[in-house]
């Protein structure tokens, strides 16, 4: 199980603080979109992914990336036990979205960038290496329950 | 072979035109050190890398990370023959400091976070998008030779 400082959980928590969950949620999942287009894969209902600014303005996209965030701000409540708070999520991502985990993992990714385009210097080392490790052990608890 | 569209080679170049090499290189080297401390183990003769303050100020990890950066952006000059460009450092990576080409896709990673922090808003999506394939199709070139 992934332990959390009491320094790391302080530094999640004071940037996370200052978040629009909106904002960045519309825009990592976008960005996953764009970034990783094989991801598209999973929205097809979601409208016109044609292009980057189609994708940036999708108010779908918006909408779904609002809703992962906030599921995100969630478990950040709970980051001793991230496997428990993501266990449905970790069985709805398999048995009915059929997403592979390696998804979660690449979301990360585009989490901590949109983190570090809007908080620049502030997104210090130590802060990208805690964050990391939050979005790492996320992943994680995501596909704890896949089989 | 990675093939680059006119538009990526435009956003890859024009952003690197903005870079200075020797800060964005020694942050990128410090930073993979912070975040991946297991890379550490590669830079035993560096001395003190004890804390992210200690492994940001060390000259050493300046010094190596600019000459680190320094080839990258020869890559960007032959964006179209990334393999030949970077022959002769696989070999030396595999044959002589046997380094897990996973750690390439990190320092990729690594670099693309702090091109966010340094750019903020004018690293878009699409922006994004060009260079992750950069480092992508650089992690894959330096990978190449390892046998």
């Amino acid at each position: 199980m992934v332990h959390f400082t009491s320094e790391e959980k302080a530094a999640v928590a004071s940037l996370w603080a200052k978040v629009n969950v909106e904002a960045v949620g519309g825009e990592s999942l976008a960005r996953l979109l764009i970034v990783y287009p094989w991801t598209q894969r999973f929205f097809d209902s979601f409208g016109n992914l044609h292009s980057e600014s189609a994708i940036m303005g999708n108010p779908k996209v918006k909408a779904h990336g609002k809703k992962v965030l906030n599921s995100f701000g969630n478990a950040i409540k709970h980051m001793d036990d991230l496997k428990g708070t993501f266990a449905d999520l970790s069985e709805l991502h398999c048995d009915k979205l059929h997403v592979d985990p390696e998804n979660f993992r690449l979301l990360g990714n585009m989490i901590l960038i949109v983190l570090a385009t809007h908080f620049s210097k502030e997104f210090t080392p130590q802060m990208q290496a805690t964050w990391q490790k939050l979005t790492n052990a996320m992943a994680n608890a995501l596909a704890h329950k896949y089989h | 072979m990675v093939h680059f569209t006119a538009e990526e080679k435009a956003a890859i170049t024009g952003l690197w035109a903005k870079v200075n090499v020797e800060e964005a290189g020694g942050e990128a080297l410090g930073r993979l050190l912070v975040v991946y401390p297991w890379t550490q183990r590669f830079f035993d003769s560096f001395g003190n890398l004890s804390s992210a303050s200690a492994i940001m100020g060390n000259p050493k990890v300046k010094a190596h990370g600019k000459k680190v950066l320094t080839s990258f952006g020869e890559a960007i000059k032959n964006l179209d023959n990334l393999k030949g460009a970077f022959a002769k450092l696989s070999e030396l990576h595999c044959d002589k400091l046997h380094v897990d080409p996973e750690n390439f896709r990190l320092l990729g990673n690594v670099i693309v976070i702090i091109l966010a922090t340094h750019f903020g808003r004018e690293f878009t999506p699409d922006v994004q998008a060009a260079w992750q394939k950069l480092v992508s199709g650089v992690a894959t070139a330096l990978a190449h030779k390892y046998h």
